[in-house]
């Protein structure tokens, strides 16, 4: 019992912060159909960046100050690079973004060294907020949960509530037709990807020092950033956290199950041998696999259903 | 006239090229130094690069070896990958550099070995010697021992012989939980600890045998859930990089108790990103920060002092290869006594050979090539400003000894058979 509710409060956490990385990819590709590549890399810079701005000012002014920064270097980048490679096509913008990926990642090591940084948890927050059974529940957990939810609520009202984000929605799937109207749909694109990178950045501010701040953090949770997109549909903010809080679930339960295809066997009466054909593929348990059931899940959801749990392209 | 000037200074640097090699060769021993310095272990490749480039200067000034030769480090990046290591081997070679290298990853040692052993049996008279100061499969100098590969650092049954013998004088551990990550190093983690146990204390139960996959996981709090679960009052890891610092913030945050019984805790860039995480945890190293204190060696002191200013960065990345000192030391009494420069000398003068450290004797094992040397349980607490005086890449936490084992007392049996030319 003790397991499962730590470790639902744990997915919880742990998806939500997913989910604030992901938001902004799966609204920058739903917008302008372009995987951006360096989307974990805008995570990564923000992380970076908080640390900074909470050396010189502290964590509280760093948690508004660089996402803000993130945002204005995503939207500077849209506007001065993105834009002009656009009308190359697709394969231009997503090579585009991939190349930045690698100066970016450059770019951090330049300035901030090789060394991963000692970012900590800001000792406001460092303390334990209540007693689960045994365990301590720490407090900056709880505030990551309502980071995330508050910015959940916020682009939720904001994009079915106000009127740039009626615009940005129509502009999602009818650009052509937005543009028609009289709108600047290039700068609602720059919006977008500025905002898409600001979130990033967000989720670097708070991730980076419950997690570890060093230069590999963009590599290290990149993939799973695509798959989250993947398996809620692309484009899809309410698939993105449907994916989000799956995945994050699939990750932590898996590791209480010790069980493994040899189990499943026993269950049906059928013995394998003392040394059958392949004989690792039957002891692997479910634990072991658990980080890598989202790439799973992913491969599972291509076959059928290729547009993810709530997306509406099929292709 | 572009054309003709820049051939002009092409031929010129042709020329001055063969010069500079041709003195260096007289007056200098080249080391190839084949790990990662770029990617995500860049930091770590690059603190152990200047590790070798301390020892070397510091060995200069003190007049060198062989009346006034000296080492020079060359830094090949490798990536970490055991395929690029190969290429950066031939490079080396090509470089007429017949001395290398390499630490990180078994991987990587695994496949120096090899071609190294190719190499010198192709080419006899031009032997390469291969150095490795980090990379600790058992099998390197056991099943597969090869009379050109040294290893300067315990292996992970030594290791673990030192953590077991540990657990044994503490009675109140009666439940252990092993953690690992799922690759060939976590899994001689694991073996080697059920085995050890079994033996030394029948009345423990393991009562987790974890494998996870390697740098995969993002949240360690299931896995430290899971530990609370078991009732294990002592956890045996081998993890290291963000696969460490991430279980020791989780462990942390959670308030678990259990005594964590490290390999790595206090691997370079670890403790950084731990910070207050690093409270408790134990880590079996040949060195530590505080060991000069308590064994009182100013020299000691005076040595991690000038590399850390020098090389550290304000006290980010410090000294931590204790082994490499030994190694550089050892190998200036190596070429000295072998009077020659000849990798097959030096490998014969190395073998069997006593040496002895600020922290006593340690001994180059003449059968298998596999450094004997005290290992040391040490526990990371707040920095007091008497025994636990010096910190770890600036987090206030510092380790103590808890537990040593002597060198000759590491030894494990051997079944290394290995073919001398």
């Amino acid at each position: 019992m003790e397991f499962y509710v730590i470790s639902l409060l744990n997915s919880l956490v742990f998806g939500m912060l997913l989910f604030m990385l992901s938001s902004g990819l799966t609204l920058i590709f739903g917008m302008m159909g372009v995987l951006n590549f360096a989307h974990a890399s805008f995570y990564m810079l923000g992380a970076y960046l908080g640390y900074q701005v909470s050396v010189f000012i502290g964590f509280w002014p760093a948690l508004v100050i660089a996402p803000i920064l993130v945002g204005i270097i995503g939207a500077g980048i849209e506007r001065y690079g993105l834009r002009t490679v656009h009308k190359y096509g697709h394969v231009a913008e997503l090579l585009f973004t991939f190349g930045l990926a690698f100066m970016i990642e450059e770019l951090i090591l330049l300035i901030w060294g090789r060394v991963a940084l000692n970012y900590q948890v800001p000792a406001s927050l460092d303390f334990t907020i209540f007693k689960l059974f045994e365990s301590d529940f720490p407090a900056y957990r709880v505030f990551m949960l309502v980071v995330s939810v508050t910015m959940f609520v916020a682009l939720y009202l904001m994009l079915t509530r106000t009127r740039t984000g009626i615009i940005i929605q129509a502009a999602l799937t009818h650009a052509e037709g937005v543009g028609m109207l009289g709108h600047n749909v290039p700068r609602v694109f720059m919006i977008v990807f500025g905002g898409g990178s600001a979130l990033a950045g967000l989720a670097g501010v708070i991730g980076g020092n419950y997690l570890v701040t060093s230069p590999s953090m963009a590599i290290l949770l990149g993939p799973i950033v695509f798959v989250v997109i993947v398996v809620g549909g692309m484009g899809s903010l309410t698939g993105a956290l449907i994916a989000s809080l799956l995945i994050a679930a699939l990750q932590t339960f898996a590791v209480g199950y010790d069980y493994s295809l040899v189990d499943l066997l026993t269950l049906f009466n059928i013995e394998l041998g003392s040394e059958p054909l392949f004989p690792d593929l039957w002891r692997i348990k479910i634990e072991n696999t658990g980080p890598l059931l989202p790439y799973l899940l992913m491969v599972v959801m291509l076959i059928f259903r290729p547009k993810g749990i709530m997306g509406e392209r099929e292709s | 006239m572009k054309l003709k000037s820049l051939l002009l200074f092409l031929v010129g640097a042709f020329v001055f090229s063969i010069f500079s090699t041709a003195m260096a060769a007289s007056g200098t021993i080249k080391i190839a130094y084949i790990d990662p310095l770029s990617g995500g272990f860049g930091d770590v490749g690059d603190a152990g690069q200047k590790h070798f480039q301390f020892m070397a200067d510091k060995i200069k000034a003190e007049g060198g070896f062989l009346g006034g030769m000296n080492f020079e480090i060359v830094p090949f990046d490798n990536k970490i990958s055991a395929k690029e290591s190969l290429v950066q081997l031939k490079h080396a070679i090509d470089q007429g550099i017949r001395f290398i290298t390499q630490g990180n990853g078994s991987s990587v040692a695994g496949a120096l070995i090899e071609a190294v052993k190719k190499h010198n049996r192709r080419n006899p008279d031009k032997t390469v010697l291969y150095f490795n100061y980090a990379a600790v499969t058992p099998a390197f100098t056991q099943s597969k021992c090869d009379f050109w590969h040294f290893r300067f650092d315990a292996h992970v049954d030594m290791k673990i012989a030192a953590i077991t013998d540990a657990i044994k004088d503490t009675p109140s551990i009666k439940k252990v939980y092993l953690l690992n990550q799922d690759y060939v190093f976590g899994h001689a983690v694991s073996a080697a600890a059920k085995k050890m146990l079994k033996v030394k204390r029948p009345d423990i139960k393991i009562v987790g045998d974890t494998f996870h996959p390697i740098l995969k996981v993002k949240d360690f709090s299931p896995y430290v859930a899971k530990i609370r679960k078991s009732g294990a009052q002592a956890v045996i890891t081998g993890n290291w990089g963000a696969d460490m610092s991430l279980l020791g913030k989780g462990v942390n945050e959670s308030g678990l108790k259990a005594s964590f019984y490290t390999f790595y805790a206090g691997g370079l860039g670890t403790p950084s990103t731990m910070g207050k995480a690093m409270d408790g945890l134990r880590q079996v190293t040949e060195w530590h920060d505080n060991l000069s204190v308590e064994e009182n060696r100013p020299f000691d002191q005076k040595f991690r002092k000038a590399y850390n200013d020098k090389f550290s960065n304000g006290g980010k990345a410090p000294w931590y290869y204790g082994r490499i000192r030994t190694m550089m030391e050892m190998l200036v009494k190596a070429f000295n006594k072998a009077g020659s420069t000849d990798p097959k000398a030096v490998a014969y003068a190395l073998e069997g050979m006593e040496h002895t450290t600020y922290y006593g004797k340690v001994v180059m094992g003449r059968k298998d090539h596999q450094l004997l040397q005290p290992l040391y349980i040490s526990r990371f607490t707040k920095t007091d400003g008497k025994m636990v005086k010096y910190d770890r890449e600036n987090t206030g936490y510092g380790p103590t000894t808890e537990f040593k084992t002597d060198a000759l007392d590491t030894a494990t049996p051997s079944s290394c058979k290995m073919k001398r030319p």
